[in-house]
């Protein structure tokens, strides 16, 4: 018994922006329902005094010091933009027409 | 395979140090291998159009006298998740097709600095999103042991490449098996290092804390011999560990001609067999134990409860470490982009996201959404990384009792192309075996042990050693393959079928 | 756009209860950025102070910035609050064409520093204490133009260009506790709070702090609850809050907007707004749709940041004193009123003041010359007062008047020759032989001859109209070319009349 439905994968698509079709909608519903169902078992040795882990080798306070090292130049930093204009790189409007 | 393509790059790099060999013989003889086999192998995305230029100036600096790295004109592929400056980096990934990035891979410069010849890039499942290659966005690699078959993933081009002796050295990326599994399924030598040993600084990120850079080779010798160019710390990877590592070309000669054996206690984790794995799969990892239980080696079981929810919280960490590492692919700044007549930036991002990344991309990137979204987080994500320290302490008290852990390194040898590529969840088990080290963070080498009975085809030992000791795990990997070379009358890869021109 | 409804003030505060929270970004000074060694610097070429860690490059990875943790600890500090025994970065997920990576590096559950607060000071003179929750590090947005819509605004733009070097650059984003009971004084609470924000940065010399530059944001957070009631009502959160001033006529406008909503009935959206300083008004930002989820987890590419205690009490033992308590030392010492520190405490004049008395002025004179003539030559200018001229010049100039050497008069054509460059004071002096006629001698026969050449007004002295002393001290001075001291010349001047 999953909670993945098509409502909530089209949530999560525009969460991160993908623009589903209907039939990837369908599959992914039951797709994400057959994996989540398999890794929710995840819960069942996770207790509340067991800490969790974020990195597999503990390091702490690495850092830099403040100097100023290379960089790109504007060319580089542009070379691979989809569009640009003016050194900047260039998107179509933010928002919609109708706003 | 005879010629120069049929040295390691051990030998290959004795002849150039001797003059008997040019990096550029040796570069075109690799190129010409590639031009005959690759039509059927496909395990290259690009072949460099620099290579014989590098090759020459190696040859020149040679000429002149110049005291060169150990493997100076030794050809090398490296796996297209490596940012590249002389060739495009796609990841597999119809979203980053001929993305050019203005900087090297820590691992590609220290690759050049150390006079290696960079050929080509890899082919690999989209932003190594697999087990069989079978998700690139430009067609699925064959696995040279046969072609009918994956080659393994997600880094199956890197080991194709090295198993077709298209190129003697690879470089890959290991997130929950990617170097280890190919190298199973082709019969060749696949490291994971030591999370941390090696810099991740441009390679371009699937899952952060999974992720790890390592060397793909046909013998341990020449593994190491790359990983001791590639290794050590990058101020550019906050993850980067600053150990002083030994050699561990050095390691694995000792390892080849010592008794390194004798005594060495092994662990077989109860919960990396049995059920599930293939009988000729099993059979040759039951008698590689045999082989080092005859050369002096103490074997235990040990058992290693939390294993079972390993693949389960890997599926929870990647997916939402990846989510969250490809949103960059936006087209704003690189990349493909995908501009509907009329579209806003937020649809233009949509638009292209939907028609740049394939299904297995998507699968993960809205997995890995869902196990962060508010009111999942503490259920999903946050299990998984207690799962994590779980299997943290299986292996530090397995460790405590053995030196190294042993398995085979995938349940199954290579399976057909397309068997699986519908299944994800069938794709997902594939990595059992591999994915504990990567929650750990240790090091794990898959070395080849010998051909299924059932299907002839390659399957492969994995050794695991507790963290910093990827020079253990080079020793003892260096002795399993002498015992089976002694025990096979040759080495496995010498019984690889001829391919296209070779034939 | 439709004008909002506003209700008299007076009778907003009458209905409902302010709330209020702020936000302040506050950008670090550091030579580089948070993550990456590319340049902090303003004003740049576009997209040239970047790296491939500032463009969300494939393969890039960030390195935390150690000038950045000092600062930001030290900020933590000077505001009161606890430092983190262990501090980690996490990843907020929101897809925005100025966000490189789509998601920007900042902390959530383990910020640097946490609970503290703020006093402040009125202009009343009254204190208040403001609640901190926290302090947290995290990076700058690139930034965006508009084309193709009406004065560069988002709304109607056809395009948007991204300029990324402000990307990545160090910021702490310091977060209030709500802060009830401001009540009629919310909006004077409000830039008072950015304000002391604003002055104990500068203290600690870790921003430039220039609110017009974005160096210093604020994000206003305005509710109103009915009077009686215990439930907080719904925020608005207004953006673009970009001076002390309009810190204010922001507060104040939400509190008008959102009762006259309230008062009829209406609800109050939940929504980020934008402060538009020409017109004095709010409007409704875009409403964000990801605003609920931003996924935030723990950032896999940095270690946790476990300051040592030897590092915090370093710091601690380095914070300059607090600029308010300082403020209220300094006058104190010096002998102002309100009014008058004020004056030099809105010019951003205490340093100058305070160096000026160190080198030996007096308080009223160091004030007077700083409000005075040198701030009208500065803003004439468009420079910085330190810029005009150096206390210890001025000192000296307070100094020869306070010795009688130079009168007011003399004293400002000193000063202008000082600014002009013609050396010290003494030099000015000297060089323009301005110093005051001192020579009694010289004096009273200036003073024999004016009474002489009018003889009327001596008879009127002489009567006892004292006042009509002044026409023959004016002869004088003007005899004198104002190089004499008018208080003696008047002495004499009563003598000789008085002797003849």
């Amino acid at each position: 018994m999953s909670d993945i439905t098509p409502e909530l994968v089209r949530h999560l698509a525009s969460l991160s922006r993908i623009d589903l079709h209907d039939e990837e909608v369908t599959s992914l519903t039951s797709e994400l329902g057959q994996i989540v169902e398999s890794i929710a078992k995840v819960q069942e040795v996770a207790t509340d005094d067991v800490v969790a882990t974020s990195h597999p080798i503990p390091l702490q306070n690495v850092s830099r010091p403040d100097e100023v090292g290379e960089t790109l130049t504007q060319e580089q930093a542009l070379s691979n933009a989809p569009d640009s204009a003016d050194g900047r790189f260039r998107v179509p409007a933010i928002l919609g027409g109708e706003q | 395979m005879s010629g120069i393509v049929g040295l390691t790059a051990a030998q290959l790099a004795e002849r150039l140090g001797a003059g008997e060999v040019s990096s550029v013989e040796a570069t075109s003889a690799h190129l010409d291998r590639i031009a005959a086999v690759d039509g059927d192998v496909n395990a290259f995305l690009h072949v460099s159009d620099h290579a014989l230029e590098v090759a020459r100036s190696i040859d020149d600096r040679r000429a002149a006298g110049e005291e060169l790295g150990p493997l100076a004109g030794v050809p090398l592929a490296i796996k297209d998740v490596l940012v590249t400056t002389d060739m495009p980096s796609t990841s597999g990934s119809r979203i980053l097709e001929g993305y050019m990035s203005p900087y090297d891979a820590t691992v590609v410069a220290r690759s050049r600095a150390a006079g290696l010849v960079p050929l080509g890039k890899t082919n690999m499942d989209e932003f190594a999103m697999g087990s069989s290659t079978e998700h690139s966005a430009f067609g699925p690699t064959r696995n040279p042991w046969d072609l009918s078959r994956i080659p393994g993933g997600s880094g199956g081009g890197s080991a194709a490449a090295v198993a077709a002796f298209e190129a003697p050295l690879a470089l890959g990326s290991d997130t929950g098996g990617s170097i280890r599994q190919p190298a199973h399924v082709t019969g060749t030598v696949g490291v994971k290092p030591t999370y941390g040993a090696v810099s991740r600084y441009g390679s371009i990120a699937l899952a952060s804390s999974l992720d790890q850079v390592g060397p793909v080779s046909r013998t341990v010798l020449d593994a190491g011999l790359l990983q001791d160019i590639v290794q050590g710390h990058d101020r550019f990877d906050s993850t980067s560990l600053t150990t002083q590592w030994p050699s561990m070309a050095e390691a694995a000669r000792e390892g080849a001609r010592g008794d390194v054996l004798d005594g060495l206690r092994v662990g077989i984790v109860r919960q990396l067999g049995g059920e599930g794995f293939q009988a000729g799969v099993r059979q040759r990892f039951t008698e590689t134990v045999e082989m080092l239980q005859a050369a002096g080696a103490e074997v235990v079981e040990v058992d290693a409860p939390h294993f079972e929810y390993a693949v389960a919280a890997y599926y929870l960490i990647l997916p939402a470490e990846a989510s969250s590492n490809l949103a960059k692919f936006d087209s704003v700044r690189f990349g493909l982009r995908v501009e509907p007549a009329g579209a806003t930036s937020e649809q233009m991002m949509s638009a292209t996201r939907e028609a740049g990344f394939g299904p297995e991309v998507k699968r993960r990137i809205i997995l890995g959404t869902y196990a962060l979204s508010s009111g999942y987080y503490a259920a999903y994500y946050g299990s998984a990384q207690k799962v994590r320290t779980l299997i943290q302490r299986d292996f530090s008290a397995a460790f405590a009792q053995v030196d190294v852990l042993v398995s085979p390194t995938a349940p199954t040898t290579a399976f057909p192309l397309g068997e699986r590529v519908n299944d994800p969840l069938a794709m997902y088990l594939n990595d059992v075996t591999t994915i504990p080290a990567n929650l750990a963070g240790i090091p794990g080498i898959s070395v080849p042990i010998g051909l299924a009975p059932e299907d002839s085809l390659p399957v492969g030992l994995q050794i695991m050693a507790p963290a910093y000791r990827d020079d253990r795990l080079y020793r003892v990997g260096a002795a399993v393959e002498a015992l089976v070379e002694n025990a096979l009358g040759g080495t496995l890869i010498s019984r690889a079928p001829a391919l296209g021109g070779a034939r | 756009m439709a004008a909002d409804k506003l209700m008299d003030y007076d009778a907003a505060l009458e209905l409902f209860e302010p709330v209020l929270g702020f936000e302040v970004h506050v950008e670090l000074g550091t030579k580089t950025k948070m993550f990456s060694h590319a340049p902090n610097v303003f004003g740049s070429e576009p997209n040239t102070n970047v790296t491939p860690v500032c463009l969300g490059l494939p393969g890039s990875l960030p390195v935390v910035n150690e000038q950045a943790v000092r600062y930001s600890i030290s900020l933590g500090l000077a505001l009161g609050c606890q430092i983190a025994a262990s501090s980690r970065f996490a990843r907020k997920n929101y897809f925005y064409p100025d966000n490189p990576k789509n998601y920007q590096i900042s902390q959530y559950d383990e910020p640097i520093a946490f609970e503290g607060s703020v006093e402040i000071e009125l202009p009343d003179g009254s204190l208040r204490t403001i609640p901190i929750e926290r302090a947290h590090m995290e990076e700058d947005a690139g930034k965006l133009t508009h084309l193709g819509g009406s004065g560069g605004r988002i709304q109607g733009a056809s395009s948007s260009l991204v300029d990324y070097n402000r990307a990545g650059v160090p910021l702490v984003e310091i977060v209030t506790h709500p802060i009830f009971g401001t009540e009629a004084l919310a909006p004077e609470v409000g830039r008072a709070y950015v304000g002391a924000i604003r002055d104990i940065v500068l203290s600690l010399g870790i921003s430039e702090a220039k609110m017009e530059r974005g160096n210093l944001r604020c994000d206003a957070n305005v509710s109103l609850r009915p009077r009686g009631q215990e439930k907080l009502g719904t925020r608005t959160e207004t953006k673009n809050v970009n001076s002390l001033r309009s810190v204010e006529r922001a507060v104040r406008y939400e509190i008008q907007r959102q009762a006259a909503i309230l008062a009829e009935g209406g609800t109050i959206t939940q929504e980020t707004r934008h402060w538009h300083e020409d017109t004095g008004v709010t409007s409704s930002g875009r409403p964000k749709s990801d605003a609920d989820d931003y996924r935030y987890f723990p950032e896999p590419d940095l270690l946790p940041v476990v300051p040592s205690a030897e590092l915090v009490e370093q710091l601690r033992s380095e914070l300059p004193e607090q600029p308010l308590a300082r403020r209220r030392r300094l006058k104190a010492d010096w002998g102002f009123t309100d009014l008058e520190f004020q004056d030099v405490a809105n010019g951003g004049l205490v340093d100058v003041v305070e160096a000026t008395i160190a080198a030996g002025s007096s308080p009223a004179a160091a004030r007077k010359w700083w409000t005075g003539e040198i701030s009208r030559r500065a803003n004439a200018d468009g420079v910085e007062v330190t810029e005009v001229i150096q206390p210890e010049r001025v000192a000296e100039i307070a100094a020869l008047v306070e010795a009688g050497t130079l009168t007011d008069k003399l004293a400002r054509q000193v000063l202008e020759g000082v600014i002009a460059g013609e050396g010290t004071a003494q030099e000015v002096v000297d060089a323009r032989g301005l110093a005051v006629v001192s020579d009694d001698g010289a004096l009273i026969a200036a003073v024999d001859e004016a009474l002489a050449a009018q003889p009327d007004v001596l008879a009127k002295i002489r009567d006892g109209k004292v006042q009509a002393a002044g026409a023959i001290i004016g002869s004088v001075m003007k005899a004198m070319r104002g190089q004499a001291d008018a208080a003696r010349v008047r002495e004499l001047v009563l003598e000789r009349a008085a002797a003849e």
